[in-house]
């Protein structure tokens, strides 16, 4: 049933070290056989000389806001920018209204996206009960609907008792614990990098240190008590300084970087343009190429968007009033590809492993790999592809993007998930 | 030549020829204020709205009397009065003003970047009048106008704030006004109320106030706002009064010709003893006096000059 052939491709596969031109067969919504020259022919074959066939992309952090905050974004208009922006899988944080932290939450996101939602989604539990850091969700029961990581993203654990139990609690599901690390005692009304920039601007600085020391302190729980630690959209080089720390003392942390704070730098927030509004704040260039450094030596497992949907009105208002966060399904592969990739600061494989295989494993999901048995889900990049970034035709119901009017060259142009077709722009 | 920019948002980036150009024209409209009938006629039948969304009465006062002096329809609107405080945004506002066609909107708002903001959603000429902990050129201009009247230039002259640089947008304005026009600057106070990097704006950073006064030519003391001292930055008043006030004894160490300068409001006691206020190196009030003829040169040069 339902067998397609991908001809021609340049298959990059970092998992399996393989960057070649192959034929990909499919069957059943799982990889057949990947192999130069395959001579079955059928009924539906795929030309795609000259593009890069990729493992599907895993974007392990985004914000859908359904349910409660549909006029910033819904299940399917997430994963319809999701499918346009060439994944095939996302992570949704459990920051809803009402928040992901029981059975029924879990089960309606689910099943919201199963109707209405092409991608895979994959429901990111809370670790608190609201999120409000005082007592644990019942992560059993979500685990059981089908959540597969907690996180009170948004917000951080400051109670540091809190965060050991759900470390040593999720690891009876073997579940990951995705930490945002922010000490919110040295942000207070922080709202910008504390630097040169937030002095000139008059902005309260949001000090580095209140994200590192706080990665610091649950780096050592995760060391006493074992658990899976992510540490979520890391900024600074002194974070990646401590999570290679603790990887040499045999921790297996996994952390991941957002494309926003891998291209731009605290500078770009002069003129108080409220899309450059992100927690973490935009840091500096020498963070910047710490990052970029990290990612191109395969030290971070995963680039995630943080796709955070607002609406215009709420974004256009005096900067410490605007809400955080920018949206990134649609604009991720290419600014990556266009930035950093054609720059030839990071290989194309690096970028792909961090778009597929890392966030697969540090997730404990399927993909993330293009060999026989795997699910079919690919991205299909056209590494030539030019266009500009216009958020009036972006599929998420959000346009507060960093990076309107940018001219990228490098695009997703076709995204398959379980051997369907659900995007193609070629 | 370019166009002379439409609005004035900040000190940062001003071009020293435009500063200087405010600064000649605030000379002539100087004696406008000494003369028995106070008005010229320079912007009869243009309208200056002044959006006062946080309280400020000697500034909003100061920027009336110049749009009056210069015989524009000058209107007031505080943040009180105003739908702003009904949960409008500024953007709302802005077009709300919009369709009554302002030539110039001054603004004070206690956010950073409002006037940035008000900027983009009108087509008249805006005077950033104060925006939270941002900027406040035209104070800064009317410092430096205070000081050419003593020395005749900024140029080499050594220039040292003292206090709450951190929440202080007369300091950044100040710090790039007097850094285009040639002076040395130095911030002085406590560390917790020093932002990090501001050094990247060029200025010397001293803790200790009598060195930071040695030999100055001009000592400008901060307000100490009194709720910074909830938010425990400083240990209290008298401890801040006591490491860097403003006394007759540390005034002694600057240059003979010195002169002792505070954009108001005072609190004498804390950041300046009342015998340094009122002494002879203090200028406080020819700063009020010229805060009139730098608004009556910003409000010409934006709204008659050019922006007509």
């Amino acid at each position: 049933m339902d067998r397609l052939l991908l001809r021609g491709a340049r298959v990059v596969d970092p998992a399996s070290g393989l960057d070649g031109v192959r034929d990909v067969l499919v069957a059943g919504g799982r990889i057949v056989s990947v192999a130069a020259g395959i001579t079955e022919r059928p009924p539906v074959t795929i030309d795609l000389d000259g593009l890069v066939l990729a493992p599907g992309f895993i974007d392990m952090h985004v914000h859908l806001r359904e349910p409660g905050q549909e006029h910033k974004e819904t299940i399917a208009s997430g994963c319809a920018a999701a499918a346009a922006g060439g994944f095939t899988a996302i992570a949704s944080m459990a920051n809803t209204e009402p928040v992901n932290d029981c059975r029924a939450v879990t089960e309606m996101i689910l099943a919201e996206a199963r109707r209405h939602g092409s991608v895979r989604v994959y429901p990111v539990g809370a670790v608190s009960k609201g999120l409000e850091g005082r007592e644990l969700a019942p992560i059993g029961e979500m685990v059981e609907a089908g959540a597969v990581a907690v996180s009170d993203d948004g917000r951080p654990i400051e109670d540091a008792s809190l965060m050991r139990r759900a470390l040593q609690y999720a690891r009876l599901f073997g579940i990951p614990v995705l930490a945002h690390e922010e000490d919110p005692s040295l942000v207070g009304d922080g709202v910008a990098h504390e630097g040169p920039v937030a002095a000139r601007l008059g902005l309260p600085g949001w000090p580095a240190a209140a994200e590192d020391s706080m990665i610091a302190r649950d780096l050592l729980l995760a060391e006493d008590v074992g658990g899976r630690l992510h540490i979520q959209h890391v900024t600074t080089g002194r974070g990646l300084e401590l999570i290679r720390w603790s990887r040499a003392r045999g921790v297996p942390v996994t952390c991941e970087v957002t494309p926003h704070h891998l291209t731009l730098t605290d500078e770009a927030i002069e003129g108080f343009g409220t899309n450059y509004k992100m927690n973490p704040p935009l840091r500096t260039e020498e963070d910047r190429r710490a990052l970029v450094g990290a990612l191109a030596g395969g030290e971070v497992d995963a680039v995630a968007t943080d796709h955070a949907p607002h609406h215009r009105d709420e974004k256009a208002v005096e900067f410490r009033q605007a809400p955080f966060g920018v949206v990134g399904l649609e604009t991720a592969v290419p600014v990556l590809l266009d930035r950093l990739v054609r720059t030839g600061e990071v290989p194309l494989p690096a970028l792909v492993a961090a778009l597929s295989t890392g966030p697969a494993r540090a997730l404990g999901v399927a993909g993330g790999r293009i060999a026989p048995g795997e699910p079919a889900d690919f991205t299909v990049l056209d590494l030539e592809r030019e266009r500009t970034v216009e958020a009036a035709g972006f599929r998420s119901r959000a346009s507060n993007t960093p990076f309107e009017g940018w001219s990228l060259t490098g695009w997703p142009v076709m995204t398959v998930v379980a051997g369907r077709v659900i995007h193609d722009s070629r | 030549m370019s166009a002379p920019p439409r609005h004035l948002l900040g000190t940062r980036g001003l071009p020293a020829e435009r500063a200087l150009e405010i600064l000649e024209t605030a000379e002539s409209f100087r004696e406008v204020s000494l003369r028995p009938i106070k008005k010229v006629p320079a912007l009869r039948g243009k309208t200056v709205v002044n959006l006062f969304v946080e309280p400020s009465t000697r500034t909003r006062v100061s920027f009336e009397l110049a749009a009056k002096r210069l015989s524009a329809d000058a209107v007031n609107l505080s943040g009180s009065a105003s739908s702003l405080r009904k949960g409008e945004t500024l953007a709302d506002t802005a077009r709300t003003l919009e369709a009554m066609h302002p030539d110039v909107i001054v603004i004070r708002h206690p956010e950073p970047g409002a006037a940035h903001l008000l900027a983009r959603h009108t087509r008249a000429a805006v005077v950033n009048a104060g925006d939270g902990t941002h900027e406040h050129p035209t104070q800064a201009l009317l410092d430096a106008m205070t000081i050419r009247h003593h020395f005749g230039r900024l140029a080499g002259l050594k220039v040292v704030l003292v206090g709450d640089i951190a929440h202080s947008r007369v300091a950044r304005s100040d710090i790039h006004l007097f850094r285009t026009l040639g002076a040395e600057v130095t911030v002085c106070g406590p560390p917790t109320l020093i932002p990090l990097g501001i050094e990247d704006l060029g200025v010397r950073v001293a803790y200790r106030i009598e060195e930071a006064v040695e030999g100055a030519d001009v000592v400008m003391a901060l307000r100490m706002q009194l709720e910074r001292q909830r938010g425990g930055f400083v240990p209290s008043l008298a401890e801040y009064s006591r490491l860097f006030g403003l006394t007759a004894e540390r005034i002694e160490r600057m240059a003979p010709d010195g002169i002792v300068m505070h954009p108001g409001p005072m609190n004498r006691g804390i950041e300046i003893g009342g015998e340094v206020a009122d002494g002879p190196r203090a200028v406080i009030t020819e700063q009020v006096e010229n805060g009139v003829a730098v608004r009556m040169a910003v409000l010409y040069l934006l709204a008659g000059a050019d922006g007509g």
